[in-house]
């Protein structure tokens, strides 16, 4: 009990103390969590009507987030396989910070769909037993279920690998190997089942698609690593955290494929579609060309292919993918270019036109900018505090007094 | 297994669900205002439609009378009325003969108690240019046609509602089951339970969904007060409603109000099992098509041509 209670004064003295720039940092995440917790209270009192979001595009800039957001989970598993199945040793280091990462991003994936609900409320209708839990005919139910399951993996990871180095225990190997190996479909589940969600729904031509599942998972294996790769360097600047060039290294060459893969498939949808010509490419030619001059999003798609291409070419070139600072630009572009790609690009246009035929030009208004800013925030300081937790466990800056019994 | 086993995983269960229902109680207790009525709370523990027995189901319908009657001043009946046996209803729409007045649509409005403020219409009427070449791809129509004179020349009107499919798409992909396929073929939503996730909406092929982005406002004189629990009553902020064939009238065995309002007689409607029927006799003599055939929702709306006009295919984009 009494070693319980010195490790919590520890978790506590190491999350309110820190630099000047720490300090700062969580001051401005929770100012914009503020922000976003007062507009959201305003949406929940008016309704959904606050947003942009209509009958005609039922879903819309928190669905684009939630689903951009399931891809950057990914980048656990990015880290796991070449840590874990190909030992790895650089990546190893930094493999627990990819499992925060995907619990930061699966809790912000709640958070977005949460807010986007209705009768938020009524969650419990969604509990086993006390409600009714459409499975397995609702994908949505099959969402909940994966995500739920990913997030608790991780964590449960995270809690270990920390708890193992707090008390300077070795791994129990045997006992944590299933739920690592366990981690890595787990991962890929949780993108094909929310790509599934749209491309099963055969009212929406521009999703009803079968490349839509392989096009979430290469597109989530680039944005995730290029957010990481960032992160990591923030980190290896600002904490003890010993990050290796070679392990960015790796992961830029990850990404080269994953980026490869993002493109070709692109190449292979737009040739389906354009070629055939059918009258299912209404919702493309809104999106690339513009649709009987309602042309808002075609800006965005093209700045989206250009990031996403360039990016290609610094990463394809091993010169440029092994200098950090045409690396670093390959992940902001690719951040950037993949972020509007699911959101403006996949999200939007599969509204229009609508069933009926209807041209709706959805675009978020300046709340649900700044709910999703707030959501955000949480996660990033979801991710700050864990991390912050973790790698002062890991430099041994935070560790415990008490003598454990070697495990042999 | 023997039978007092299972009596007794029965009870286990039973008390479980208790259990579970007291823990939610208690979760949501941190979240609602503590001084909130007792009507209140069991609105928000009420129970999904079908797992209501038949006497709390009585009490619920009348606490909502009562409460309707007092909200709006007029006395109001809310009923449940089951399905009748060997019925399953269907629709027919001529195009030869709608005009396009939109006499329906504000009919439905009247008589499901749908928002005026935000504005809610279950039946929307689609223009279409004859002479256009691209007329089968739905976004060459237009729903906010308003000239002063319908029919305009050379111009056609398809009215699109809910088509309660056989095999709805909606309905699948609900995560808590909160529509569903009454037997009688209507495609249903319990305001009470919807979550308000949207899934149906985005899977629904013929915009037949409308969703309370708003708080519904309904004019206390114009509201109709007489209800189905699963039909017409007011519905809340944050649900998903929809065409119910009327349900509060076909169960009573009346005709919707659509098809009462149409000064053309384009709508018709009956009973697919009857074959006296209105309905089968224009299924069995009259060319018929369904919308988005290709995508297999195999609805129970159909539309005909009663006049000389060439059958053409008003389907889809699908």
């Amino acid at each position: 009990m009494n070693s319980m209670f010195q490790a919590l004064t520890g978790i506590l003295k190491v999350v309110f103390t820190g630099s000047k720039s720490y300090k700062l940092l969580v001051a401005v995440l929770l100012l914009l969590m503020t922000v976003g917790v007062i507009l959201l209270v305003r949406q929940f009192d008016q309704g959904l009507i606050a947003t942009n979001m209509r009958d005609q595009a039922s879903w819309g800039w928190y669905i684009a987030n939630f689903t951009f957001l399931v891809g950057v989970a990914a980048a656990a598993v990015v880290l796991v396989i070449p840590a874990y199945i190909y030992h790895y040793e650089p990546i190893h280091d930094i493999v627990l910070l990819g499992e925060i990462m995907a619990v930061s991003a699966v809790s912000m994936c709640l958070m977005f769909v949460t807010i986007d609900m209705g009768s938020p409320e009524r969650f419990w209708h969604l509990i086993p037993g006390l409600g009714i839990f459409n499975f397995p005919q609702s994908i949505l139910a099959w969402d909940v279920l994966v995500l739920n399951t990913y997030l608790f993996v991780n964590l449960f990871l995270v809690c270990y690998g920390l708890y193992k180095y707090y008390t300077g225990q070795p791994y129990n190997k045997k006992f944590i190997w299933p739920f690592i190996i366990f981690s890595i479909p787990a991962a890929i589940s949780i993108h094909t089942v929310t790509a599934f969600i749209y491309a099963g729904l055969p009212a929406r031509p521009f999703w009803n698609a079968a490349i839509l599942a392989p096009r979430f998972i290469a597109s989530a294996f680039c944005s995730g690593p290029a957010f990481m790769l960032i992160l990591f360097q923030i980190i290896r600047k600002n904490t003890r955290l010993k990050v290796t060039n070679e392990a960015l290294f790796k992961v830029g060459e990850i990404i080269t494929y994953a980026m490869a893969l993002n493109l070709f498939f692109l190449i292979a949808e737009l040739f389906k579609e354009r070629y055939s010509a059918t009258a299912h490419i209404a919702a493309l030619d809104y999106l690339w060309y513009g649709l009987q001059g309602h042309n808002h999003l075609v800006p965005w798609i093209w700045t989206a292919i250009t990031f996403n291409s360039i990016a290609f070419l610094f990463l394809l070139n091993p010169k440029t993918r092994r200098n950090l600072v045409t690396l670093n630009l390959a992940c902001v572009l690719i951040f950037i270019g993949v972020y509007i790609e699911k959101g403006m690009g996949l999200i939007f246009p599969g509204f229009v036109p609508d069933t009926l035929g209807e041209i709706y030009d959805y675009f978020p208004n300046s709340l649900e900018f700044w709910v999703s800013i707030g959501i955000w925030a949480a996660g990033m300081l979801v991710f700050t505090v864990l991390s912050k937790i973790a790698i002062a466990i890991k430099t041994g800056e935070l560790k415990c007094s008490c003598t454990v019994p070697e495990n042999k | 297994m023997s039978e007092d086993a299972g009596k007794a995983k029965n009870e286990n269960m039973l008390t479980r669900r208790k259990f579970l229902t007291g823990f939610a109680a208690f979760a949501a207790a941190l979240s609602l205002p503590f001084n909130a009525k007792a009507s209140v709370w069991e609105e928000y523990f009420r129970q999904h439609f079908t797992r209501l027995k038949k006497d709390e189901l009585r009490a619920i319908l009348t606490n909502m009378e009562a409460e309707l009657s007092e909200k709006y001043g007029k006395s109001v009946t809310v009923k449940a009325t089951p399905p009748m046996d060997k019925v399953l209803f269907g629709y027919a729409l001529d195009l030869s003969r709608c005009i396009g007045c939109r006499k329906c649509v504000y009919a439905c409005v009247q008589e499901n108690n749908l928002s005026r403020n935000p504005q809610i219409q279950w039946i929307k009427v689609l223009e279409f240019e004859k002479e256009n070449k691209k007329w089968q791809s739905l976004e060459h129509s237009n729903r906010y046609y308003n000239p002063d004179e319908v029919p305009q020349k050379g111009k056609f009107y398809v009215p699109v509602q809910c088509q309660q499919c056989n095999n709805p798409a909606c309905v699948k992909v609900c995560p808590v089951k909160a529509t569903w396929k009454e037997p009688d073929g209507m495609i249903v939503v319990d305001y009470n339970w919807c979550i308000g996730c949207r899934f149906c909406m985005a899977a629904c092929p013929y915009g037949a969904r409308n969703f309370n982005w708003g708080k519904p406002y309904i004019p206390k004189v114009e509201l109709n007060p007489y209800m189905h629990y699963l039909g017409n009553r007011p519905q809340y902020k944050g649900v998903v409603g929809k065409c119910t064939f009327c349900i509060q009238r076909s169960r009573e065995g009346k005709y919707t109000a659509c098809v009462e309002a149409c000064p053309v007689g384009a709508r018709k409607f009956g009973n697919l099992l009857d074959p006296k029927s209105e309905i089968r006799y224009i299924l069995e003599n009259l060319k018929v098509f369904r919308l988005k055939e290709d995508l297999d929702t195999d609805p129970k709306f159909f539309y005909f041509f009663s006049m000389g006009t060439p059958v053409r295919s008003a389907g889809g984009k699908g």
